[in-house]
């Protein structure tokens, strides 16, 4: 089975392409292009030679006969049968989607994106507000509360997250105490090492950090649970036997994400003081009596108040992003893995703004 | 030519002929599949001859994809040999041999596979590419081209995405891909599942078309008793760990055991029997019609 080849020679009406060997894809190799560069007219495509043909090679021939107008010769009835079909008449069919230019795309993907945020806001906005609606209506209605589904949603955003969350945190602790106790050597004020990392871990670090992993942890799972439920129509199926999603789905995590963050928050802060402490005795000869002495004097109480303060508010915030984004997933599994990543990214997005607003709020009410 | 690329070419005729002068498309031999402690084939020998389309039907469970799924070597069975053209298959996933009969077969998974960043005509391309990279940009959208409306496909599908398809459309495409590289095997996993009577039957109407015009293989998992009925020429059992009938329908129907009979000759499978009779009773009666005229 040799490759395919090509002769041309002078015959009485016209120029006469001789095609021979195999023509299937693994043995054209360059005979496409060569058909290409020669030079017509030709007048008759001779396939006398042709030991096997396939569909590529059949086009091939097709394309070749097709823009010489040449008439074909010694054709096998298998090449015929694949020329033939090949050849049937269509329209021309379109690769790709047709490319706009590029100042026009940046700009549309401009608009697009300003519309989406603005839309993603007003709908987060309204989504909340549902969610207020559904809180009042279990209010009104205790016996619709479904404990079991919070107590689960408890333990997976609570009591699960406990061993990360304790790590991140002492080893944050540490590295304030370390970072910290660098600068403040140069002044002469290693000691106030423990006012830094007292302060901060209760005022913004405990809390801050907490909900980022809560975020990263809890957030997305609930964009993706609730995602790949709408998928699967588990939610149309719910709405349809009369059990409201807000309910049974929504409030439960949302409940548990405002109850759990004070706590995990109160606990992250606790662990990055041990943290501290931990450092100070071993780098700073700080025994921890001393530590803890310090810390009693220096972090005020409302230090904790504006911590715990800002927990449940973040938590909301977090449940309400994921649960959003996971509710308006429509149609594919692709969106599902979009949509998480919004739900994570809006949620530390907005985390972060509230909590500049909370660090100027605080100071002006004079917890300084 | 490099020396690499002359060695693909002698590997791929070696191929042809072993492809020309093979009796069995497929020929596997003891699989054993097992999942923990939950055995799927024990002992099972199948094989399929060249130019046939062969259907393939079981219960649920019985292991019919992971039997499609040895064959092509998404999964290594425990034991057992599988032969495709002649070649062995097993645990040769990347052998430059075993690369050349991966371009002679085409599959078509139950949901199309299409690759969702890429539009349709590019999906068919990217064997081409893969594998022939020296053929120039027009000739390969061309081929792509022809390929789509060779399924069947309307032409304005060539340049959506597939989330933009409907079911129907998603298997017709993967059928395109599968076919990009002219293969002598087509493996097809329920090409009909999900799709409503019509077009069922105009995909089945297809497979046959394209199966006579190039020649092709076909080995086919269904549980479409119309498919089975109308284009397939063998059927294969499987049941109890193992294919335990291989034959056209006439000869299942003559064998007594349950499973076989309970399926055929179940409501759907005696619908299937007459729908079929009364077709073909109508195509001779048109014929007969045509000579007296």
């Amino acid at each position: 089975m040799q490759s395919a080849e090509l002769q041309q020679e002078q015959g009485d009406d016209g120029t006469i392409v001789r095609l021979a060997g195999n023509l299937a894809v693994a043995h054209l190799g360059s005979l496409p292009d060569r058909l290409d560069a020669l030079r017509g007219p030709v007048a008759t495509v001779d396939l006398s030679g042709v030991t096997h043909i396939d569909t590529i090679g059949a086009w091939t021939v097709h394309r070749f006969a097709l823009a010489h107008n040449a008439s074909l010769r010694g054709v096998s009835d298998e090449a015929r049968r694949l020329i033939d079909e090949v050849g049937k008449e269509c329209e021309p069919v379109a690769i790709r989607p047709e490319a706009e230019y590029p100042l026009i795309r940046v700009l549309s993907e401009i608009g697009v994106a300003t519309r989406t945020a603005g839309h993603t806001m007003v709908g987060l906005l309204g989504f909340f507000g549902g969610t207020l609606v559904t809180a009042w209506t279990l209010i009104r209605h205790p016996r619709r509360v479904r404990m079991h589904a919070i107590v689960q949603r408890l333990e997976v955003v609570g009591v699960s997250a406990l061993a990360i969350i304790g790590l991140m945190s002492f080893l944050i602790g540490i590295v304030i105490a370390q970072q910290g106790s660098v600068q403040l050597r140069q002044f002469g004020l290693e000691v106030m090492t423990i006012n830094l990392v007292g302060r901060l871990t209760f005022r913004e670090l405990g809390v801050l950090m907490t909900a980022i992993m809560v975020a990263g942890r809890s957030g997305s799972a609930f964009a993706a649970q609730l995602g790949t439920m709408k998928l699967t129509e588990e939610i149309d199926a719910m709405r349809t036997i009369g059990v409201s999603p807000m309910e049974a789905l929504v409030m439960p995590r949302v409940i548990a994400a405002v109850v759990m963050m004070p706590l995990l928050g109160f606990y992250a802060s606790i662990v990055a003081i041990i943290g501290g402490g931990f450092l100070c005795a071993v780098a700073l000869d700080i025994p921890p009596v001393t530590f803890v002495q310090r810390i009693r004097e220096v972090v005020p109480i409302t230090d904790v108040y504006v911590g715990m303060i800002k927990a449940p508010v973040f938590g909301l915030i977090i449940a309400i992003c994921g649960c959003y984004q996971g509710m308006q997933v429509e149609s594919n599994a692709e969106e599902v893995g979009n949509r998480t990543t919004a739900a994570v990214v809006q949620a530390i997005f907005l985390v972060i703004v509230l909590d500049a607003f909370f660090a100027v709020f605080f100071t002006w009410v004079g917890w300084i | 030519m490099t020396d690499e690329e002359q060695r693909v070419l002698e590997s791929e005729q070696r191929l042809e002929e072993a492809v020309e002068h093979a009796e069995f498309a497929i020929s596997v031999r003891g699989l054993r599949n097992r999942f923990g402690d939950q055995i799927v084939h024990e002992d099972l020998d199948l094989d399929v001859r060249k130019g046939e389309i062969l259907g393939v039907v079981g219960g649920s469970g019985t292991g019919k994809s992971v039997l499609m799924r040895s064959i092509i070597g998404l999964q290594i069975p425990d034991a057992g040999e599988v032969h495709v053209f002649g070649e062995p298959m097993i645990g040769r996933l990347d052998d430059e041999e075993a690369l050349a009969v991966r371009k002679r077969w085409g599959v078509l998974f139950q949901g199309g596979a299409l690759f969702s960043t890429l539009t349709v005509a590019e999906n068919v391309e990217v064997p081409l590419r893969e594998y022939y990279p020296n053929i120039n940009a027009t000739l390969r959208d061309e081929i792509a081209a022809y390929k789509i409306r060779m399924t069947g496909l309307p032409c304005e599908a060539g340049p959506k995405y597939p989330s933009e398809l409907s079911g129907g459309m998603k298997k017709r495409a993967g059928l395109a891909r599968a076919l990009a590289l002219d293969p002598d095997l087509l493996f097809l996993d329920e090409p009909t599942a999900g799709l409503d009577p019509i077009g069922a039957a105009a995909f089945d109407a297809q497979t046959r078309e394209l199966q006579q015009t190039l020649g092709l293989t076909v080995f086919l998992i269904t549980h479409d008793l119309d498919t089975l009925f109308s284009i397939c020429d063998r059927v294969a059992v499987l049941a109890d760990r193992k294919v335990i009938a291989v034959g056209t329908i006439a000869e299942l129907l003559a064998t007594d055991h349950p499973w076989i009979q309970e399926y055929f000759n179940g409501p759907r499978g005696r619908a299937a029997v007459s729908a079929q009779k009364a077709h073909s009773g109508q195509a001779q009666g048109g014929a007969g019609l045509a000579e007296r005229q």
